[in-house]
């Protein structure tokens, strides 16, 4: 689902520094958040809004579910909110331990809750709402539009939507799927959205080595009548070193960068060079379609 | 993080899977002594295909021990220095299996591999043997039962030792769902002659995120080949990887530093580093780039911040307090964007004089111009 303005966001751990910032962002922007969720501040208020013990106490009362939680309560609060019935969770959260990740996602399916994330910088729908660390409210980064941007990483997707802003590319959304190994929405996945949403002309990829995410993208934007173009970062790293997200890893002669490239531009998607390339190549791709 | 053999079999043990008898020694006196009878001597670096490199040999008395212990100690084995030896009691093999599990991160799930085919390099496995692997993904909130193992078993057709096979391949799951391992896998798992199963060798690789929350094996993992200044990094809490390049680089967030590092690439320079001082690292920027600044080779640095998270502001204060501190003698270049950028592109303009680029191709193309051509 692609994040709008009447989506109502119940935020886990808004009472914390980072939270609060952002959560406080987020209500100035004008997203609809409708509680907060801290255990041992249950019954308080924060920033305006009630804070529960659980989600459960705001079953069917909200859509959405924003996680600023450390890596070691993730798991937990992601269960909570798939069994109170979130249809959309965002896991901010770097450094959980894998198989918490692997139990909540399987929870998620279980109950048909999409996560995204984890390490993800969130969703920014521009001039709607947004749910996460992405500055939204930067209005030389973000503006209302119809190009998808999906991205492994949160400071390239900026870049990316940056660089778009410049030259009159706004944003249908952004959708940060996150840059951990295991993630509950993958670039394919965020991709068939994208195809399916109609506010979306046309779609931007960034990428990164390691894994196969692009290449499980490629295989589906084959089949799409938009037009795709993408950035993959990591051309210039080294094999066998993990370039700090723990998915960005080419190992064994998987996920390196000529794989993701000619898997994208066998399927018609065009690769920039560097990020300065999309406008055009974005230009170029809306002007043949 | 990776475990060496002599490590890992002892956690399999405490979960009911056999290994032969042995003990790892550091000198080849002591495996001499510790003989008992025919033996294994085994090279322990976290590298596969250690027979192939002459890192296992037999020995039929204390005197072979000792000599097969002395050739393999101080050797390098796949570019590894060898420094222990494993040596364990020879076993008379039947049948040699593969068995594994391990983070399947296109299914997000566990999966369970097998086959009949062990003791080779499954890596290089050739396709058609390839096909004679059998996996099975695990549902995690159910877990792994002994009726699904019988049945890959089965399904598998080894022959012989079944049921001892299926229950291995149940224990070899809850050691890899306590351990939170990403994989671990026994190449070869042996069925002996006297109809026992045995664990040959085992590889185990832990989560990197779920080592705060296995304390008794933090200390355990084999060494990673990190760089002095890579330790020092971090020792601060910043991930440097030291390449050997010219062009300092400083930026946030692991997706920009790595596209930085393309730029310059691109634009015909050398990366001299990755080091992203992203996320909750993003206060961090001082020491960053007094961490940069000191690693040989580097002629100008080249600051990119997209700030998304990360305040541009907080890093330039923080980039600028340290430049003024160090005073180094080489140019810098500065793209910002971002979260901040007004207050940021304002102190690093009043604060140290430096106009930076509206478009980071340009600060990255100034910046490569700035260290000259590769040496």
């Amino acid at each position: 689902m692609i994040l709008r303005s009447h989506h109502r966001i119940l935020v886990f751990g808004a009472t914390g520094r980072q939270g609060t910032f952002w959560t406080g962002e987020m209500i100035k922007y004008g997203a609809r958040v409708v509680g907060a969720v801290n255990p041992r501040k249950a019954g308080e208020t924060h920033l305006g809004l009630p804070v529960l013990g659980s989600a459960a106490d705001a079953a069917g009362e909200f859509e959405v579910a924003l996680m600023f939680v450390p890596p070691g309560a993730a798991r937990d609060a992601v269960i909570d909110a798939c069994e109170a019935g979130a249809r959309l969770i965002v896991c901010l959260a770097e450094h959980i331990p894998v198989h918490d990740v692997m139990e909540m996602l399987a929870a998620a399916r279980l109950h048909g809750s999409l996560v995204a994330g984890p390490n993800t910088a969130g969703l920014v729908t521009p001039g709607e709402s947004f749910a996460g660390i992405m500055p939204a409210f930067n209005d030389a980064m973000f503006r209302p539009g119809t190009v998808g941007v999906i991205s492994r990483s949160g400071s390239l997707g900026a870049l990316a939507c940056l660089n778009l802003s410049r030259r009159g590319f706004g944003q249908s959304t952004f959708f940060g799927v996150g840059g951990d190994q295991i993630i509950g929405t993958t670039t394919r996945e965020a991709l068939e959205l994208l195809d399916h949403d109609p506010g979306t002309s046309a779609v931007v990829i960034c990428g990164e080595i390691g894994g196969n995410a692009e290449e499980e993208a490629a295989e589906y934007a084959s089949g799409m009548s938009k037009p795709v173009i993408a950035f993959i970062a990591g051309r210039a790293s080294p094999p066998g070193k993990k370039m700090g997200h723990a998915g960005a890893l080419v190992d064994g002669g998987t996920g390196s960068y000529a794989s993701k490239r000619c898997s994208l531009e066998a399927s018609g998607v065009a690769v920039a060079n560097l990020p300065g390339e999309l406008p055009e190549l974005i230009a170029a791709a809306v002007q043949a379609a | 993080m990776n475990f060496e053999e002599w490590v890992s079999k002892p956690l399999l043990r405490e979960f009911g899977i056999a290994t032969p008898e042995g003990a790892a020694f550091d000198n080849p006196q002591a495996a001499r002594a510790a003989f008992q009878g025919p033996c294994t001597v085994k090279a322990q670096v976290p590298a596969g295909a250690r027979g192939k490199a002459g890192g296992i040999k037999f020995a039929f008395s204390p005197e072979e021990a000792f000599e097969a212990a002395a050739g393999i100690l101080g050797s390098t084995i796949s570019g590894h220095h060898v420094e222990r030896v494993l040596v364990e009691e020879k076993v008379e093999i039947e049948q040699e299996l593969y068995a594994a599990v391990l983070t399947d991160r296109t299914n997000r799930c566990p999966s369970i591999l097998f086959s009949a085919a062990g003791g080779v390099d499954v890596e290089n496995m050739a396709a058609s043997r390839e096909s004679a692997m059998h996996s099975l993904q695990v549902d995690i909130l159910n877990g792994f039962s002994l009726e699904q193992a019988e049945k890959l078993v089965a399904d598998t057709g080894i022959g012989t030792a079944e049921g001892l096979v299926a229950e291995t391949l149940t224990r070899l799951y809850a050691a890899y769902r306590s351990l939170d391992a990403e994989l671990l896998e026994i190449n070869p798992l042996a069925v002996t002659k006297d109809g026992r199963v045995v664990a040959l060798d085992c590889k185990f690789t832990l989560d990197d995120a779920s080592v705060a929350r296995q304390p008794g094996l933090a200390g355990k993992g084999a060494p990673e080949s990190r760089t002095d200044l890579e330790r020092a990094a971090a020792k601060e809490g910043l991930r440097l990887i030291q390449l050997d390049g010219s062009v300092g680089i400083l930026a946030n967030g692991a997706g920009l530093t790595m596209t930085t590092m393309d730029a310059v690439a691109h634009f015909g320079g050398s990366p001299a580093n990755f080091l992203e001082i992203g996320g909750d690292a993003y206060t961090k920027a001082e020491p960053a780039l007094r961490i940069v600044l000191s690693q040989p080779g580097v002629k100008s640095l080249l600051v990119n911040f997209c700030g998304a998270f990360a305040r541009t502001d907080v890093m330039a204060a923080g980039v600028v307090k340290a430049w003024k501190r160090l005073n180094p003698a080489i140019p810098a270049f500065f793209s910002v964007h971002g979260t901040g950028e007004e207050k940021a592109v304002a102190l690093i303009r009043d604060e140290l004089g430096i106009e930076p680029f509206d478009r980071m191709d340009d600060a990255v193309k100034a910046a490569v111009a700035a260290a000259g051509s590769k040496p």
